[in-house]
C-alpha cells in the first residue's frame, strides 16, 4: 500500500465541534497543495459527513463521539468520518471496504442534500456499515484524477 | 466559527445581514431569528450573504424553510451578495433555479 501520513481526531457528537474539524482540515489540505476551491469542497463534504454523524447517529440526546481520520497521500487526501465513537485501524477497515454498491447509494440518498453534496464535491465516496457508519471520501490534487484513471486502464 | 445576524425592518422590506459561518451549529440560530419574519403577511425579506465565509446544506435547509414559509404567506425572499462559492452551492443543488438569487449586492436603489 502507498505510504501515507495519518491524522485522527475524536470529537464529542455535538454540532459546535464541526467547525473545529474544518479548521484542521483547512490546514491539512493547504499544506498538501490543494487549491482554494478544492479546500472549500473538502470543508463542505467533511462537515456534511460529521453533521450527519452528529444528527443521525445520536439523535441529539445520547452522548457519543465522532472519529475523523485524514490519510495524506502524495496525490490525494482521504477523509474518514465514523460515528461508532471508536478509533479504528485504518488499514484493516479499508481492506474490508467493498465497491460503491447499490444499497450504499440508497443509504446516501436518505441523507438528502448533505450526502448529495458529499457525492458531488468529492472524487470518490464509500460507505462502510458495521458497528456504526463510516464514510470514506477521497479528493485528488488537481489534475491527478485523469492520471490515476489512465493508470487503471493500463493495468 | 460563529455567526452574526442583523435584522433591519423598513416599510418595504426586512433586510437580514449575515456574517460568519452557517453550519450545523449556527443554522438553528439563523432559523430562529429570521423565521418569525416570514410568518407575517406579504413580508419581503432580503438576505445579504456577502459576509458569509462558509455555508453547507444546513444553511441551504434554512433558506429553503424560509422560502417555503414566505411563499405560503404571500411574501418574497431575495438572497443577495453571494460569493462565487455560495453561488455554486445553490447552482449544484438546483436551488438557484427556484429561488431569487443575486450575486451582486444591491446597488443604486
Amino acid at each position: 500500500m502507498e505510504a501515507f501520513d495519518y491524522i485522527e481526531m475524536k470529537i464529542p457528537a455535538k454540532p459546535e465541534f464541526v467547525g473545529v474539524i474544518r479548521l484542521t482540515l483547512s490546514g491539512i489540505a493547504s499544506r498538501m497543495g490543494f487549491t482554494y476551491d478544492a479546500i472549500e469542497d473538502l470543508k463542505i463534504a467533511t462537515s456534511e459527513a460529521i453533521t450527519n454523524a452528529v444528527q443521525h447517529a445520536y439523535n441529539g440526546d445520547e452522548e457519543g463521539e465522532v472519529v475523523v481520520g485524514f490519510a495524506l497521500y502524495e496525490k490525494h487526501l482521504e477523509v474518514m468520518v465514523s460515528d461508532n465513537g471508536k478509533s479504528f485501524n485504518f488499514r484493516e477497515t479499508k481492506k474490508a471496504l467493498g465497491p460503491y454498491k447499490e444499497n450504499s447509494v440508497e443509504f446516501l440518498r436518505e441523507g438528502g442534500l448533505g450526502l448529495f453534496l458529499i457525492e458531488t464535491l468529492m472524487d470518490e465516496v464509500k460507505v462502510h456499515q458495521k458497528e456504526g457508519v463510516t464514510l470514506f471520501m477521497t479528493k485528488y490534487l488537481e489534475g491527478e484524477q485523469v492520471e490515476r484513471d489512465a493508470e487503471t486502464i493500463s493495468t | 466559527m460563529n455567526i452574526t445576524i442583523d435584522v433591519k425592518e423598513t416599510e418595504l422590506q426586512t433586510k437580514v445581514r449575515i456574517a460568519g459561518e452557517i453550519d450545523a451549529y449556527t443554522a438553528p440560530k439563523l432559523r430562529e431569528t429570521v423565521f418569525p419574519y416570514t410568518e407575517r403577511e406579504t413580508s419581503n425579506i432580503v438576505v445579504d450573504l456577502s459576509e458569509v465565509s462558509y455555508m453547507d446544506s444546513t444553511g441551504l435547509g434554512v433558506f429553503v424553510g424560509l422560502f417555503k414559509s414566505l411563499n405560503a404567506n404571500g411574501g418574497t425572499l431575495q438572497l443577495i451578495g453571494l460569493s462565487e462559492r455560495l453561488r455554486r452551492l445553490f447552482d449544484i443543488t438546483g436551488l438557484a433555479d427556484i429561488m431569487n438569487i443575486n450575486s451582486e449586492v444591491e446597488g443604486g436603489v
